[in-house]
């Protein structure tokens, strides 16, 4: 049995303009020690994909479909059922640093907070623990910057704090929402760099949501592609970046600006990204492709295996062996 | 190169820009301290280059922009244009400056006006600049760039909240090129977007360029990107210079210890690349500008730095004829 299995998820928010979808019938597999990464713009339902696993979507979203960690819905919980799995079993790292650790309260007591509650071990022992999990990120004189408050670090450094706060319960599935987005490159490279040390150290499952292919590549052994809420194209690291297969996984490798290859024109998806609360009938990237047909617009295409490798689930009417050109382009084999 | 273009439109001396920011001390007579944010850079631009800027935040790219529009004036130093000195230049000179140098920012939606409609915003360089105009030509302009930069006309009396990240870059980008200046200061243009509309405004940079004829100074962390548009760069670190070369020699050959972490720290898009790929992880934090470390700046979080590193006068120097570094050991 799977770690996390996750199948049709939706994601609805009732707004002043009607109900708006923001995911649509994701479906995901984790197994132990997996790392899977969740790539998509803005607006394509990565982050609400995992905030509606966690139970932290904001108070107008409603969600269908479920969510099960080992076995159980994590969709169906109470909040008291779910405190005890969140912050223990699953574990979560935000975007912004700052903004998610709280200003008022010393990282010493944010962490120790933590094991009290889920291990019920006294704040003496916690503080230990947490001085050795803020080692093992690597915060130098850990012993001393534990009593300080979080605007005393870098944003670096508050990432690490961030990281060892979610490890603190050793926990199985380590969700990490753009955990680099918000930082500069030299400082990424350490914190990616950590973060596949401590897979390797911890057998930690790591679900990783980004923008930046990039990334992925790096870190990643499956990829979903997602799009105006739903899963495009879903397969192996390899698959994805070598033999794309959706005319937007293509676009994307195209429209990348490389270091590894040279000056080659980038190819620009044209148009702009959908509005929510006006999805096209069919596809929702069938206003932007430049492989649709009419038949695009009126019929959602289902996420179903590809006819070139079974191995890869893609959600297109155009069947595969006719975009293997096209892919051949970005991937740059 | 033309023998017009071996005369740098644009040359920066040694300018420096300093903030006087609070002392060490809790009292508000506390002797004030003097933060460094560009410290001695210097470089020449010629006509139609494309120079690229990089270094990461905090490095002063953002503030030596400014700099050079004088929407910060630098504390030392001299920005020279076209031949003329404008370091010690009056409101007027400055004011005639900036219809050949205009800029584009970073965050699209902050940087229009949220009370103007688009005709407003893309017509009002033209109004300030060349009130000779009448409101119909003023006009005529206005749609005839909306096209250029792939506006529809009908947006022509719309808000900017109406439109999205991409689009409100393009009616930056319309504003700035309205006055066909020679020289624009792209500061992050393209980091607030996603790949897909990043791509259409590279794109959209690379072929105005090319027809008009500009310069562009283009500022970004993303050296990917930097490496697609530009034709040189500069790279910064803690306000100084520390390499400045061709395109190709930096990232062929990068002579800096500093461009070598960066260039190593960016993920690839190709999982095999990217998962054999040895990363030279640069230790620790980037150190207070307050309080710079003396000599190289970079010494402290350099893997090959040497005693004389901390001691040296460090400046830019030419090592091959395609790049210089600043780096002793290079």
């Amino acid at each position: 049995m799977s770690l996390l299995k996750v199948s049709n998820l939706g994601v609805q928010f009732q707004t002043n303009d009607g109900v708006v979808s923001a995911v649509n019938g994701v479906s995901f597999e984790l197994e132990k020690g997996q790392t899977l990464g969740i790539v998509g713009e803005s607006g394509s339902g990565k982050s609400q994909t995992v905030l509606a696993m966690m139970g932290l979507l904001a108070r107008n979203g409603k969600t269908s479909g479920e969510a099960l960690y080992q076995g159980k819905n994590l969709l169906a919980m109470s909040p008291a059922e779910l405190n005890r799995i969140r912050g223990d079993r699953l574990a979560m790292i935000f975007q912004d640093p700052m903004t998610s650790l709280n200003p008022y309260l010393t990282v010493e007591r944010q962490m120790t907070e933590v094991l009290e509650l889920h291990k019920g071990i006294s704040r003496r022992d916690a503080k230990k623990r947490a001085i050795e999990l803020l080692d093992a990120v690597r915060i130098p004189e850990a012993a001393r910057r534990i009593n300080m408050y979080p605007h005393e670090f870098s944003g670096g450094m508050r990432q690490r704090v961030m990281i060892a706060m979610a490890l603190l319960c050793e926990p199985e599935v380590l969700i990490a929402d753009e955990p680099t987005t918000a930082l500069d490159v030299t400082v990424q490279a350490q914190i990616l760099t950590l973060l596949k040390e401590l897979q390797r150290d911890f057998g930690t499952s790591i679900v990783m949501i980004t923008h930046d292919l990039g990334v992925v590549a790096g870190l990643c052994e499956k990829v979903m592609v997602m799009y105006g809420g739903r899963a495009m194209e879903y397969g192996s690291a390899d698959n994805i970046f070598y033999q794309p297969s959706h005319p937007y996984t293509i676009g994307l490798l195209g429209a990348l600006p490389r270091l590894d290859h040279d000056g080659s024109e980038l190819v620009s998806i044209p148009g702009n990204p959908p509005n929510m609360a006006r999805m096209p009938k069919g596809c929702p990237f069938s206003e932007r492709c430049t492989h649709a047909s009419s038949r695009c617009a009126d019929e959602l295409p289902a996420l179903a295996a590809s006819s070139v490798n079974p191995q890869v689930l893609r959600a297109c009417h155009k069947p595969a062996d006719e975009l293997q050109q096209a892919a051949q382009e970005v991937a740059h084999v | 190169m033309s023998e017009q273009a071996k005369q740098p439109i644009l040359s920066v001396r040694d300018v420096k820009v300093h903030f006087q920011v609070k002392g060490d001390g809790k009292w508000p007579w506390s002797a004030k301290r003097t933060l460094k944010a560009v410290d001695g850079v210097s470089f020449d631009l010629y006509a139609g280059e494309t120079l690229g800027v990089v270094g990461e935040s905090g490095c002063g790219k953002s503030t030596l922009s400014r700099a050079i529009l004088n929407l910060i004036p630098a504390t030392a130093g001299e920005i020279v244009w076209m031949g003329k000195d404008l370091t010690r230049g009056t409101d007027k000179d400055w004011h005639a400056v900036r219809k050949d140098i205009q800029m584009i920012f970073q965050d699209p939606l902050a940087s229009l006006n949220p009370r103007m409609t688009v005709a407003h915003i893309i017509g009002e360089p033209l109004r300030v600049h060349k009130p000779e105009l009448s409101e119909a030509e003023v006009m005529k302009r206005v749609r005839a760039m909306m096209a250029r930069v792939g506006l529809r006309e009908q947006m022509i009396n719309r808000y900017p909240h109406e439109f999205s990240g991409g689009q409100c870059q393009r009616i930056g980008i319309a504003r700035a090129l309205i006055l066909e200046p020679k020289l624009i200061i792209c500061d992050e243009p393209v980091s607030a977007l996603d790949v897909s509309i990043q791509a259409q405004i590279i794109n959209l940079l690379k072929e105005l360029q090319r027809e008009m004829g500009l310069a562009l100074i283009f500022i970004a962390h993303d050296l990917a990107v930097v490496k697609h548009i530009s034709d040189r760069i500069l790279v910064m670190y803690l306000g100084r210079e520390m390499e400045l070369a061709q395109k190709h020699a930096l990232y062929d050959a990068p002579a800096h210890p500093y461009t070598r972490a960066l260039l190593s720290a960016i993920p690839i898009p190709d999982p095999q690349l990217e998962k054999n790929k040895v990363i030279q992880i640069l230790q620790g934090d980037l150190p207070s500008p307050i309080n710079p470390p003396s000599g190289c700046v970079f010494r402290t979080r350099c893997p090959q730095a040497e005693a004389r590193c901390g001691t040296e006068k460090i400046q830019l120097r030419r090592i091959s004829e395609q790049s210089q570094s600043s780096c002793l050991l290079a």
